[in-house]
């Protein structure tokens, strides 16, 4: 080895003149003493300079009680303060608008209503997406939120009484309570009494030809299951029985899931929200929920 | 092979068995890292296969992952790598002879177990890259210290003049660790002999010390530790002197003022105070220059013999490596202002620029230190094929590329994605969609790492042969094959 790193090699400024080692060796291993490459002493000079003036004017120096404010003034509390001032500056009259306003007069404003939207799909997005996933298209045992088929109720106060107060929601007491029985656990029908009562089910819900057994399960159904969801199986907003006369299922139309419907009953659960959100983001929420499917109009007169 | 091997230079017998031990370590827990992060990478693809047991849940596997990576493969490749510079830079003979390394070998195996087991187990202190409980901590202090003894002794008794750059960076790797470990540490057991114990820091001081250590570790076990390694190997394998004395002394002790005060830029914008926030940002900008002196001397090192880089894939290893090191090191402090760590901060951008430093930087050099290691500890006259060192550095790289360019694309889009306002100033996007459009680029990266494990696959298969004392035939690298051909019948 010597002590020209490489005759061949290109001469820059770097390596023209001083190709001299320390003189000490490790193994073999030499050092030459090159300076320090100009640019890199630059850089780390202007990086040096740069942070000097940043810790000025920046909060940087721990004191006995807090720190240096910097010349800025700055701190990320109040950043955090404007950025909120800025969004209530943005929303706050509006959010009063809709606070104040009824749904109907409140989709009559098209950009008001555009904003309620707007608004409620954010607030779906964090608080509704995990079960009605992020379309609102649900899944099994939560409900489809983009068809057009409502089991408490599709008008705008329907859907806000909803969300305020859950579904079997423990800790409200104004929440939607009422159930589906177990009729087979409970002794109420037996397994060949169940198994005509699917049997009409699914003749109702267009999935089978009527039957003999359809025909005994037509009877069991007046008798035990018509309270709720109706002579013709239309359901019943008053105690959340979901039609049956459709092909819409929150929990599935086969035979078997209907069997275990039957005999176990259902009673899922949706959390209350009053208390969690704002009445004006439960409002938003309704009217974006409202839109997925059209929704139910709100009784055009009052009653006589 | 017990017992001693002769330097040609000087009459000094080298200790070296644990360093073969450790060399084999590191490569055993090279590829259970690799495995165990492979299998976390396709978890995040397909969920499924966390198989609904607790102990292959993401949760508990992603320690294992990282802790055999850093701590086992890279632990063990720094043990072995810096008792061999240790003795031949100061042409003495390890302190405490082949009793204490091995002593601290099997120590550190221990500790390596031990922490293993307990994530799988559950036992965690939940603290990142610190996540073993009090008695395995215990158990650490004394291999270390027992490290630190044996290195020092070896360094006190050196025949050389002065102490070789090398050896300041695995010193100052050895010190650091030390004291981080303690005092992140400090824990209470519940009670005895429960595995469970408390730190005794607590709310925004314990985060605080919490990342001092984790930047640190980064800064002193996976930087100066490996530097200490790149310091070595470079001019050894390219056989030309060191480029700059000079530089190596500025940055070295630039470098190691500078990092320690880095960690808070893992807390931006939180109830950290906003002083300490400030601090850590400047330190981690002004960091940038310490950190490229060690990659413009080691690439100024192999500067004026690119010529090699045709026929010796060791070199191209080292090279990549040192890129890849100046590329993170830029990255690091980029990442660490806080306008760029508002949008990088929890993202994938942060696993990208870890692995980029990881894989790219640490692993890489690694792989060159292995392969420069195993014929001359084992006594062969070169490695089973040069060839396929070639293989695996290719695999490797085009492993590596796949693997980060994934995570930029994924974690910049995460970023982008939580902060997407609509024009009525709400968020656009729930956390589900960002998963969701995350999926393609988790299986990208599954395939990166795949490619990165097959490599080191490809390494084991030649270091096996190699130790076996075969030797491939087959053309050399970069020139004209000469070899008389072969007659066929």
């Amino acid at each position: 080895m010597t002590d020209d790193p490489n005759p061949n090699q290109k001469k820059t400024p770097e390596n023209t003149h001083p190709t001299e080692t320390t003189g000490h060796e490790w193994d073999g291993i030499r050092e030459y003493n090159n300076p320090l490459p100009r640019w890199w002493v630059w850089c780390f000079l202007i990086t040096v300079v740069w942070g000097i003036g940043y810790v000025i004017y920046y909060p940087a120096i721990p004191l006995l009680h807090g720190s240096t404010p910097g010349t800025s003034g700055w701190n990320q509390y109040d950043q955090l303060d404007r950025s909120l001032a800025a969004a209530k500056a943005l929303h706050g009259p509006l959010d009063e608008k809709i606070a104040a306003l009824e749904p109907e007069k409140i989709l009559s404003d098209p950009s008001l209503r555009t904003f309620a939207i707007q608004g409620g799909k954010a607030a779906f997005a964090n608080n509704c997406a995990q079960c009605h996933t992020s379309s609102g298209g649900g899944g099994k045992g939560y409900p489809n939120l983009l068809d057009d088929e409502w089991m408490w109720g599709g008008k705008i106060e329907d859907i806000v009484q909803t969300i305020r107060h859950g579904i079997r929601s423990s800790g409200d007491e104004d929440t939607h309570s009422s159930a589906m029985t177990a009729f087979g656990k409970e002794g109420l029908l037996t397994k060949d009494q169940i198994l005509d009562v699917i049997q009409h089910v699914r003749v109702i819900s267009g999935n089978a030809e009527p039957s003999d057994a359809s025909a005994r399960g037509q009877t069991l159904f007046t008798q035990n299951c018509a309270a709720c969801h109706g002579e013709s199986g239309q359901g019943s907003h008053e105690v959340g029985a979901p039609p049956l006369n459709n092909d819409i299922w929150l929990y599935g139309g086969s035979e078997d899931t209907l069997y275990k419907t039957i005999y176990g009953g259902r009673g899922g659960v949706m959390p209350h929200w009053a208390g969690r959100l704002d009445d004006v983001t439960i409002k938003k929420l309704a009217i974006y929920v409202h839109s997925l499917s059209g929704g139910e109009k709100s009784a055009p007169h009052p009653a006589p | 092979m017990d017992g001693h091997t002769q330097s040609a230079t000087a009459p000094v017998a080298y200790y070296d068995k644990a360093i073969r031990y450790f060399t084999l370590a590191s490569v055993f827990w090279g590829i259970a890292g690799f495995t165990v992060g492979l299998v976390i990478a396709l978890q995040l693809v397909w969920p499924q296969l966390n198989l609904g047991l607790e102990y292959t849940t993401f949760g508990r596997l992603r320690p294992l992952h990282t802790s055999a990576v850093i701590f086992a493969f890279g632990g063990s490749i720094l043990f072995a790598s810096s008792f061999y510079v240790v003795q031949r830079t100061c042409r003495a003979p390890l302190f405490g002879g082949d009793g204490l390394s091995m002593f601290v070998f099997w120590g550190y195996q221990l500790v390596i177990l031990m922490a293993g087991t307990g994530y799988l187990m559950g036992i965690t202190q939940g603290k990142e890259y610190a996540e073993p409980e009090w008695y395995v901590d215990l158990w650490l202090t004394i291999v270390w210290v027992a490290y630190l003894i044996l290195y020092m002794g070896t360094l006190i008794r050196r025949k050389e003049p002065h102490i070789y750059v090398a050896n300041w960076f695995y010193l100052a790797f050895i010190v650091t660790i030390a004291m981080l470990h303690l005092i992140n540490n400090m824990a209470l057991p519940v009670d005895f002999p429960s595995t469970k114990s408390y730190v005794v820091w607590s709310g925004v001081q314990d985060a605080l010390i919490q990342w001092w250590y984790g930047h640190n570790a980064v800064g002193f076990f996976l930087t100066a530790g490996f530097l200490g390694m790149m310091y070595y190997f470079v001019p050894k394998q390219i056989n030309r002197p060191v480029y700059s004395y000079r530089l190596s002394i500025v940055h070295f002790w630039a470098l190691i003022f500078l990092y320690i005060w880095a960690g808070p830029h893992h807390l931006h914008y939180t109830a950290l105070p906003d002083w300490a926030q400030t601090l850590g940002m400047v330190f981690s900008v002004i960091l940038w220059m310490p950190s490229w002196g060690g990659m413009i001397n080691g690439i100024m090192t192999l500067s004026g013999a690119w010529d090699k880089l045709r026929t010796d894939p060791i070199i191209r290893f080292m090279i990549v490596s040192l890129s890849f090191y100046g590329m993170s090191t830029f990255e690091g402090p980029l990442m660490a202002i806080k306008e760029v760590n508002a949008l990088s901060h929890y993202t994938d951008w942060t696993i990208g620029h870890v692995h980029s430093g990881a894989l790219g930087w640490v692993a890489m050099i690694s792989f060159a230190c292995i392969y420069y290691l195993v014929p001359r500890l084992w006594n062969r006259t070169r490695l089973y094929s040069i060839r396929l060192v070639n293989t695996h550095f290719w695999i490797c790289t085009i492993g590596i590329v796949f693997y980060i360019s994934a995570m930029w694309v994924s974690g910049i889009m995460q970023g982008l994605m939580w902060r997407a306002y609509d024009s009525q100033g709400y968020l656009v996007y729930s956390f589900a969609e960002t998963v969701e459009q995350m999926h393609p680029y988790y299986m990208i990266r599954a395939f990166g790492g795949f490619l990165f494990l097959l490599g080191a696959l490809v390494m084991v298969y030649n270091l096996w042969r190699t130790i076996r004392g075969d030797l491939r035939d087959e053309a050399p690298m970069g020139i004209p094959d000469t070899r008389p051909k072969l007659q066929t019948a």
